[in-house]
């Protein structure tokens, strides 16, 4: 009886249940990562990855971490093949965004982009997916001070690319 | 923060993912004048119909857990058994036509399954004939709960076993749901002796 329950805990949900819960967070750290073009694709290649892992994960416990880093690994694969070139604009927009607040532009994102990659992924995840330290180390597969190390380093370069 | 997904990207996702042969188990809901099916196929065929009154979720988790743990959404896998049963619930199919997969029953209740699967249509068999059939005429209660367990109702048409007698017996779908099937295909006329 307790092994049953213990095993239904454990066993992996049916994949769709996965796409379900996690497409959202997916898409919004290869948006963050990649831009909003090639987070489509990105995103493809991410879940037919995980579909084609998915029965030898041995543990269901941390289905976010381990797409998560998926994400990451497509989006390091998608800048090599685009050789993380910066997208030359002929002028900046000035316009004033709805809520006032700044949109995210495309310079920044490159900026991002060209970070090295953990530096990167720690700056998409937070900034681009919300998450918290906790879950960007889940899904870098380090320490959370090490993901708050990643993402401090890669603000600081930000900073000084941009100013 | 919520960042929706284009259905058209979710739809290319799942059209490489056949490509590739990954759907290890497609499924779908399908609408019927008891409630909603949800019908589930392999590569081989038809591997599970839930009843109405079945936790779908359930019955996923548990493919998931018995077949495959791919388990995909893919109403397109499923358009050849959709449009069979629509027409069988209109009465304009007395004989399904589908690859089936059996590999969710093993041993005697696969062998009460087959033989439940050659019952024509319109007619019914008892439990013990059943048993019989599948090579052990003693086996009755076996039998009866193979027929429980089917887990391809409908198609493998576990309605058509009965007691000896007449009498209704059990139903997964609860008896009201064999009973209105045995009057679709014209063997009762008239309430039936529980």
């Amino acid at each position: 009886m307790l092994a049953r329950l213990i095993h239904r805990v454990t066993a992996l949900p049916p994949f769709q249940t996965v796409l379900d819960e996690h497409s959202a967070a997916v898409m919004g750290i290869l948006r963050g990562a990649v831009g909003r073009d090639g987070a489509e694709d990105c995103f493809q290649e991410t879940f037919l990855a995980a579909l084609r892992a998915y029965p030898k994960l041995g543990d269901a416990g941390n289905l976010r971490g381990w797409l998560l880093t998926i994400a990451h690994r497509k989006a390091i694969d998608f800048h090599r093949a685009n050789g993380r070139k910066p997208i030359p604009v002929a002028e900046v927009p000035e316009a004033a965004t709805e809520n006032g607040l700044p949109e995210p532009d495309q310079g920044l994102w490159d900026a991002v982009g060209a970070l090295p990659p953990k530096q990167r992924a720690a700056v998409a995840l937070r900034y681009g997916s919300d998450l918290p330290h906790a879950e960007i180390a889940a899904a870098l597969g380090c320490s959370p001070e090490a993901a708050r190390r990643s993402l401090h380093e890669g603000l600081k370069r930000l900073r000084k690319e941009l100013a | 923060m919520k960042t929706a997904v284009d259905p058209k990207v979710i739809e290319g996702f799942r059209a490489r993912a056949a490509e590739e042969g990954l759907l290890d188990i497609a499924y779908t809901t399908a609408d019927s004048p008891f409630g909603p099916l949800l019908l589930a196929t392999t590569g081989r065929g038809l591997v599970r119909v839930g009843l109405p009154n079945q936790d779908a979720d359930e019955l996923l988790a548990d493919l998931a857990d018995r077949v495959s743990p791919r388990v995909l959404e893919a109403p397109g896998e499923l358009d050849e058994v959709r449009r069979e049963l629509d027409l069988y619930f209109a009465g304009k199919l007395d004989r399904f036509d589908l690859p089936l997969d059996w590999r969710l029953s093993g041993g005697f209740r696969q062998r009460v399954l087959r033989a439940i699967n050659r019952i024509p249509y319109g007619q019914t068999r008892s439990y013990t004939e059943m048993a019989r059939r599948a090579g052990n005429e003693r086996a009755v209660r076996a039998a009866g709960s193979a027929c429980g367990s089917n887990p391809i109702p409908l198609v493998v048409p576990c309605h058509r076993v009965l007691r000896t007698g007449g009498a209704l017996g059990g139903y997964g779908g609860g008896l009201p749901m064999k009973q209105a099937l045995l009057e679709l295909e014209g063997v009762l006329d008239e309430k039936p002796r529980t």
